[in-house]
């Protein structure tokens, strides 16, 4: 028998929002082993407080980018893993376009081994669809997948053609395999690096149309549909694409969304004075896409919301806007964004833990994750009413470049265990 | 959310309003263009003597640099530096060198280290010239010689110089601006310069492929037609038209683009007898202008040169006023901490 | 005020200035400081009847005190009708101090050209010069507290201000 822990007066999530009334929780072994009047007075080798707490099922991120392999510099596995369990995350999917590529049988099975070896969260590999993320040929993908890799993405990046689309579909679905997809019509898009709207227009930004997520995301339906693929579109940006994917699932589509959390807090203007930090892709749109994208997330047409977290150097944001590179850190935000949306009334808190909990985990194919006896202990503690202000000395990311900088955000976790093992714990 | 306006004043005024970096014309207001522009008038003065130098600046060192290359603007930015008695030091920075922003910065710091007072920046990236002074140089001033699409503030004040000389002042004036609006940095800033300064109107005359994203929000009226769009005008700007518009499919090609867009005497025949016809330069006659019109009484092309020194001396020696004002705030409030803290020592 | 009468100041100087100019080969032209200077030279060149156009000088661009003050906010071009390659001229301001505007005004006049010779005039010497320069011909010396400034208010009709600082 291993160590007991038991953790007191909290509110566990139940039917997809905390139970009112507190309870306990026993862990032991990695998993649940009694909640409720079993729990409650159970002995146990330690016992945590959580008064006023809540106790999730740990939230899934969709889209993580945990820079290695890749430059030290901008962050590792032991660094940004830990990052996601101080964010509430104990998964989170690990994009594609590291350096190498995640391509091969090889590096899946390194970035497996390092996560097994230094990472605090579990990390699932998205394989490349193409060889080297080039767009051109079809990556090993059965290989892939055999390594362990839970989806094939193009991280990103423009695939040659839609022959080259349409044949990377019909070969995923060969296999029951998922596509992660960021659509982008790269040819739309051209050298643009922000929302193309009145305010590029003025700044002389070069712009990226809305039309061109739109087209892609058409033409990505239509053929999802022809070849029979398990589609998810990553990180949609505008209110047509919203429109799109709400359409294609009501005629029955095995389609899925997620959209990242930047995206629904933020709108164009806050590149106002060229701030680099900003620059994502795609770019944060207008404030008529962003109310979009919260009813998409509200009623369920995207299934989860991401962190797109793209640790980043201060070199790299340190040029004028469009030779930045794009991307920000956003594990450690995500869920405070998430509640200050909550609190400010333009998100509803079930849905908002929807698509942080279920709603991906549905997207991958687990099952629905839950806070029951006889399963793996993967559980945050959080203070929906505690505070934290975000500051380079806040953020455990080796990317310092954050949404929300100096703003002080609620809900603050307090514990992230894995499989019953406390991987993050606030310091007092 | 702070607007552009406000991010930009922020930026480029001291705390008492004056002028310290010339980045772009958002959020600056009449009066301090009126300025720059009476300024100007005092340095034309100054071009006509037979010693045309004043000791403004003597002592203080401008750095050229020019991260893509135009000899034109760099000359007169160099002549009118010469004659504030600046100590110039031209610098051409091939863009493919330093296309990192790293390399940008430590070019940078390297130049700040020889105690240079002002940098004049021409950079292909749309806000090159905010990044360097928001983050890069402290106390520098710097003056944007044109970044990316975005701004090039001196060119348009310059063309604003020229049109109060012709016109007397802005009030009641209809200005067009005509061809490729969307790719160019001047029209941006003589649009925001015309707005701020009281224009009656500003028109842009383009097809849809030249115009930027929602050109309204910019306070202008768009006219794809020339035969409209030049009715009443007192001023009309012609554009400089890229041969790479072609290839890009933007345009079919120079001969319809002079068809629809060209000025020709007897479209110049449209505009109020008096109106005025300027041009950046250098001129694509029979592609954006007609030979006869480009050499023709209306055509105010040539004197644009002795402005274009005149008003870069304004802002330059304002610029250099605003932060040798904010030098000797910052060393009083030294001077003063540390008589604080040998008060209480 | 004060109980100076700007007025008879500048009719004295004019007498001064007058047996002068009948000996000269040519008549000397006349060059005013803005903006008091220009007001007062308006007047002396009238009364002296001098044939060519008057001139006025802005020295905003020749201070000595540029990185202390900044840019005059109110430049506005000099203006010297006329070639001052050897000719006389006479230089007219309010109020000498320091004899800093004075250096500021002759290095002004240089870049025009080389004058023959330059004479100074000027409404009110105050003592306390910092350079080696004296007027040629003063309507009155005074001497001031401390605390205390003179300013010449105009341009109709032109009075002396005196006020503490």
């Amino acid at each position: 028998m291993g160590k007991r822990l038991r953790i007191d007066q909290i509110h566990p999530l139940q039917d997809g929002q905390p139970a009112k009334q507190a309870t306990s929780v026993l862990i032991a072994n990695g998993q649940i082993v009694a909640m409720g009047a079993q729990a409650i007075n159970a002995t146990a080798d330690q016992v945590i407080d959580g008064a006023g707490q809540w106790l999730l099922p740990g939230l899934i991120d969709l889209n993580c980018h945990l820079g290695e392999p890749g430059p030290d510099r901008r962050g590792t596995i032991a660094t940004e893993t830990l990052a996601a369990a101080k964010g509430g995350f104990t998964q989170v999917c690990a994009v594609p376009e590291t350096s190498p590529v995640n391509d091969s049988g090889a590096v899946t099975h390194l970035i497996l081994d390092l996560a097994a070896q230094q990472g605090q969260v579990r990390v699932l590999p998205v394989g490349a669809l193409t060889r080297g993320l080039a767009g051109e040929m079809l990556s090993d993908m059965v290989g892939l997948m055999g390594a362990g890799c839970i989806a094939l993405g193009n991280g990103g990046r423009a695939l040659r053609d839609a022959r080259v689309l349409r044949r990377c579909m019909a070969y995923a679905h060969t296999f029951g395999f998922t596509l992660f997809i960021q659509p982008e019509n790269a040819v739309l898009a051209a050298d643009g690096c922000a929302h193309d709207g009145a305010l590029a227009a003025r700044m002389g930004l070069p712009g990226i149309p809305a039309v061109a997520e739109t087209t892609a995301v058409s033409e990505m339906l239509l053929l999802a549909e022809e070849t029979g693929v398990r589609l998810h579109l990553g990180q949609l940006s505008c209110a047509r694409s919203v429109q799109l994917v709400r359409a294609a699932k009501a005629r029955g589509l095995a389609v899925t969304a997620d959209v990242a959390m930047h995206h629904l807090v933020y709108t164009d203007q806050v590149i106002t004075g060229f701030d680099g930090r900003f620059h994502v892709r795609p770019p944060i749109r207008e404030e008529s896409d962003r109310k979009a994208l919260l009813a998409g997330v509200e009623e369920g047409t995207i299934d989860a919301i991401c962190s797109q977290h793209r640790p980043q150097d201060q070199a790299a944001k340190q040029a004028p806007f469009a030779a930045t590179e794009a991307g920000l850190s956003g594990l450690e935000t995500t869920l405070s964004l998430g509640l200050r949306l909550v609190a400010q009334g333009q998100l509803s808190q079930g849905a908002l833990l929807r698509a942080l909990i279920p709603g991906p985990a549905a997207v991958l194919g687990q099952p629905l994750p839950q806070l029951a006896v006889g399963l793996p202990a993967d559980a945050v503690l959080l203070r929906p009413d505690g505070q934290w202000t975000v500051s380079p000395q806040t953020l455990l990311s080796t990317g310092k470049q954050a949404p929300a900088m100096g703003e002080t955000l609620p809900g603050v976790v307090s514990l992230t265990m894995v499989a019953g093992q406390i991987v993050y714990q606030q310091a007092d | 959310m702070a607007t552009m306006a406000d991010s930009n004043r922020q930026l480029q005024l001291t705390a008492d309003g004056e002028l310290k970096h010339f980045l772009s014309l958002e959020g600056l207001d009449r009066a301090l263009l009126t300025r720059i522009l009476d300024t100007a008038d005092s340095f034309i003065e100054v071009g006509e003597r037979s010693i045309k130098k004043v000791p403004l600046l003597r002592g203080r060192t401008l750095v050229n640099l020019f991260f893509e290359p135009s000899t034109r603007t760099r000359s007169t930015f160099e002549l009118a530096a010469k004659r504030l008695s600046a100590d110039v030091l031209n610098l051409d920075i091939s863009t493919s060198a330093t296309s990192k922003g790293e390399t940008l910065s430590d070019t940078l710091l390297n130049l700040e280290a020889m105690a240079s007072d002002m940098f004049v920046i021409r950079h292909a990236h749309s806000g090159a010239a905010h990044f360097i002074a928001r983050d890069v140089t402290p106390g520098v001033a710097i003056i944007n010689a044109g970044d990316g699409r975005h701004a090039h503030p001196t060119q348009a004040m310059l063309d604003m110089l020229t049109i109060r000389q012709h016109k007397g002042s802005f009030t009641g004036l209809k200005v067009g601006i005509v061809g490729d609006v969307q790719h160019s940095r001047v029209a941006r800033s003589q649009i925001q310069a015309l707005n701020i300064l009281g224009a009656e109107e500003v028109r842009l005359i383009a097809p849809d492929t030249l115009l930027p994203t929602e050109p309204e929000a910019m306070g202008v009226r768009v006219f794809p037609r020339m035969e409209q769009g030049l009715k009443d005008l007192d001023v009309i700007i012609m554009l400089r038209l890229q041969r790479e518009r072609m290839e890009g499919a933007l345009l079919p090609s120079e001969r319809e683009f002079y068809k629809l867009y060209g000025l020709t005497r007897e479209k110049l025949a449209l505009a109020h007898p008096k109106a005025i016809v300027m041009h950046p330069g250098p001129i694509n006659r029979g592609v954006e202008i007609e030979s006869e019109v480009a050499d023709g009484p209306q055509s105010v092309i040539l004197n644009q040169v002795t402005n274009g020194i005149a008003v870069r001396m304004a802002v330059m020696s304002m610029a250099m006023s605003g932060q040798l004002a904010e030098r000797q705030q910052q060393a009083k409030a030294q001077q003063k901490a540390q008589q604080k803290v040998q008060g209480n020592g | 005020m004060t109980d100076i009468d700007v007025a008879q100041c500048l009719e004295r100087l004019a007498e001064q200035l007058r047996p002068q100019l009948a000996e000269l080969p040519e008549p000397p032209l006349m060059v005013g400081i803005r903006t008091g200077g220009v007001w007062l030279a308006q007047r002396l060149h009238q009364a002296l009847a001098l044939p060519e156009p008057l001139g006025e000088l802005d020295i905003s661009f020749y201070r000595d005190d540029f990185s202390r003050v900044g840019l005059n906010p109110r430049v506005r071009p000099s203006h010297l009708p006329f070639a001052t390659e050897g000719r006389r001229l006479i230089l007219v301001d309010d109020i000498i101090m320091s004899g800093r505007t004075i250096r500021a005004a002759m290095n002004e006049l240089f870049d025009y050209g080389r004058p023959e010779s330059i004479q100074l005039v000027t409404l009110v010497d105050l003592g306390g010069r910092e350079l080696p320069i004296q007027p040629d011909f003063t309507g009155e010396t005074l001497s001031l507290g401390p605390q205390q400034r003179l300013k010449l208010r105009g341009p109709e009709p032109l009075w002396l201000e005196r006020c503490g600082i």
